[in-house]
């Protein structure tokens, strides 16, 4: 086995505090795609994985990516909602995943309210 | 639905909604018996004999309950429309397991599509849930399973961006080798 240089530990370091924020559910912004049926006839695949790259390229370790189903509202579809912690939830309609990209790097990184796709607030 | 890939997102996720925490998928291409079959199985609580005689009936079902609805309707026409079939398998209390089988030359058939983005969003959007994913072409045989992943990375989650990224690349090239028989046969 090679020898680990400092460098490696500073890496296992960062990696480890990830970890354990992570465990500990520090999440502060949680992003549910809903994926019934209606939502996955209608591309909700597409945005799911377009979120999946942002969230892997913004390196955060607070915000949380789940799925959910059908919410009743499949004309709308797909639809996304993002709960920042403290703030009404937002429900977005339409999506894809260019506007998935836009919510992602507005709303959820810089707290700015995408009005033109948003369905409601909660 | 365009893939039947999109059908395998939506039949897992009626095994989720059902409180399974452990889906298994697979995927038989044989292409000597000109057959593609898929199988989607769970640990859910199942589906009652009354219900399960009404399964594929969009209308008897979408309302009623959450369990089923469009989704299996959708499958199973999509199936019949190429000279194939759908069944449903469940114990109430110990899962359920639907079973297509399409015509594979058919050509109606829609294409498998994309399957590694099928899975990802499974198993990111689930990650409570343990996923097998099997596929087979001709004898070819690729398997995944999700805890193995997660102990290949010291039981770090799948959330983990660096854990879904060496899983998306797993299944990438899962998906290219696949592609890679399909393109030479024999």
């Amino acid at each position: 086995m090679a020898r680990l240089s400092i460098d490696d530990l500073k890496k296992i370091k960062e990696k480890t505090a990830k970890e354990t924020s992570l465990r500990e559910g520090r999440a502060k912004i949680k992003i549910m795609v809903h994926m019934g049926t209606c939502g996955i006839a209608a591309g909700a695949r597409d945005v799911m994985n377009a979120l999946m790259d942002e969230l892997a390229e913004s390196d955060r370790d607070d915000i949380r990516v789940v799925a959910s189903g059908c919410m009743g509202m499949c004309s709308s579809e797909p639809n996304v909602t993002v709960e920042v912690d403290g703030e009404e939830p937002i429900i977005y309609q339409k999506m894809d995943a260019n506007k998935m990209r836009q919510v992602f790097m507005r709303h959820v990184l810089k707290g700015e309210v995408q009005t033109d796709f948003a369905l409601a607030k909660m | 639905m365009k893939e039947l890939s999109l059908h395998i997102l939506d039949v897992s996720e009626n095994g989720i909604q059902a409180g399974a925490d452990r889906v298994r998928i697979a995927v038989e291409e044989a292409r000597p018996d000109n057959r593609l079959r898929i199988v989607i199985e769970d640990n859910g609580r199942g589906i009652s004999p009354d219900l399960l005689r009404n399964v594929t009936d969009p209308f008897y079902t979408t309302r009623t309950t959450r369990r089923v609805g469009l989704g299996l309707s959708l499958l199973e026409s999509a199936a019949r429309h190429c000279n194939g079939s759908m069944r449903v398998d469940s114990v109430e209390g110990r899962g359920t397991k639907v079973i297509a089988e399409f015509e594979y030359d058919h050509i109606d058939r829609a294409p498998l599509g994309d399957m590694t983005g099928t899975l990802m969003s499974l198993i990111i959007g689930y990650p409570e849930v343990a996923f097998e994913y099997v596929h087979r072409v001709d004898d070819c045989r690729f398997e995944m399973k999700t805890p193995e992943i997660e102990n290949m990375f010291d039981g770090r989650p799948v959330t983990d961006p660096d854990v879904f990224q060496k899983l998306r690349q797993i299944l990438t090239d899962i998906s290219g080798r696949i592609q890679s028989i399909k393109n030479h046969p024999g």
